[in-house]
């Protein structure tokens, strides 16, 4: 269990492993695109850590890393294909990012830190709560970019006119980010 | 981590093998199995594109498409016919001069010249702001609706022009004009058919 809540908070990718920062920040414009960035990393993180620890005692030690990108990267082109198949309305909107979750740090670097020295059921507990984490903060940022960049929450307009552009444009990811990392640290010290 | 294998040259050659193998094996097994999927959302989303900027019509405009080879890129033109009378013309078309970049847009041309409607089918522009050339955004696109370019100045009022750019992107509003001109001048130019 405590695998799979560390993911949330106290081990929270981005709020306090500050992984997986790129697309984060290109994404988050709204909290849909932020949800189904972070729903697609989860998938990613789930499988290549499921395989990652069926074969891990197979791989050298010297070619793991190598062995690793391989397995990530094929399940990315799959989401990708079967994204444009299936949901082409997501897709869409998420399409240039999707390639961008090889290099996603958070996913490389469960798979080389946990699935590498842990069974196959606790590092799917551990891809799912930390894929559950990102998302959770992807959502959680571009709600607030959306909420204050153009006055609306999953598309659903509440505020007439235009909103601050500056949460609109990448700066605003960094304020946005910088505020929710405050939030997360009081709730960590106050837990802790 | 004691039944670990070690790191020989042989070894590490079997494994990256078995493992690139297995990855392109899988890989291209789901790109065959998407390959119609893919292709048929594709198709209908053209198709969405070219009934909303022409009148109806009763042939198929995908199956009658020609293409025309301007600036570096090519146009395609879908010819929308209603009783075998030609009633409209869609034309894809683009820009390179978008604030991120290229712009895809299909544009509805009456067989007179003027524009029925447009629809934008690719951009990069930024989010609540340069995006709102798109219909779901706002209504800023209407206002090239009816317009014929040939009495009428394709570009943004701050270059002399009759168009209001968006608030605070004049750059994608300059980048949309120059791909509505660019499908208008290939369409006066022998796109007609």
């Amino acid at each position: 269990m405590n695998n799979f809540t560390k993911g949330f908070f106290k081990d929270n990718p981005v709020f306090v492993l500050f992984l997986g920062l790129c697309p984060m920040l290109g994404v988050t414009t709204t909290a849909f695109n932020g949800l189904g960035m972070g729903l697609a990393t989860t998938f990613v993180l789930v499988m290549s850590n499921l395989v990652v620890s069926i074969v891990k005692s197979q791989i050298p030690d010297k070619v793991r890393i190598p062995s690793f990108i391989v397995i990530i990267a094929s399940f990315v082109t799959m989401v990708e294909l079967l994204m444009q198949a299936y949901l082409p309305a997501l897709f869409d909107q998420l399409g240039l990012f999707i390639p961008l979750i090889v290099v996603n740090c958070l996913v490389l670097g469960r798979s080389e830190a946990f699935a590498s020295k842990n069974g196959v059921w606790s590092s799917i507990v551990d891809g799912t709560g930390m894929g559950l984490g990102f998302a959770f903060a992807l959502t959680v940022l571009g709600g607030v970019r959306e909420i204050f960049g153009s006055g609306a929450i999953f598309g659903y307009k509440f505020i007439e006119g235009d909103g601050m552009l500056v949460f609109v444009l990448a700066p605003g990811a960094f304020i946005a980010l910088g505020y929710l990392i405050v939030m997360i640290n009081k709730i960590n010290d106050k837990t802790a | 981590m004691a039944n670990k294998k070690e790191s020989t040259f042989v070894t590490m050659v079997l494994t990256l093998f078995i493992v690139t193998f297995i990855a392109s094996a899988a890989l291209g097994y789901l790109y065959e199995l998407t390959k119609d999927p893919i292709a048929a959302s594709k198709l209908a989303k053209q198709n969405n594109a070219i009934m909303k900027v022409v009148p109806e019509f009763d042939n198929e405009p995908s199956k009658e498409k020609y293409g025309m080879f301007v600036d570096g890129d090519s146009l395609i033109f879908f010819p929308a016919k209603k009783n075998g009378e030609l009633v409209g013309t869609a034309v894809s078309t683009f820009t390179n001069i978008g604030y991120m970049g290229y712009i895809g847009l299909m544009v509805g041309f009456l067989p007179d010249g003027s524009i029925h409607n447009i629809s934008v089918l690719e951009h990069k522009e930024t989010p609540g702001l340069g995006d709102k050339m798109k219909k779901d955004k706002s209504d800023w696109s209407i206002q090239f609706n009816g317009k014929n370019p040939a009495d009428f100045q394709l570009s943004v009022t701050k270059d002399g022009g009759d168009i209001d750019a968006i608030t605070a992107s004049t750059i994608s509003s300059r980048a949309f004009c120059d791909a509505v001109q660019r499908a208008y001048d290939a369409y006066m130019e022998g796109g007609k058919q």
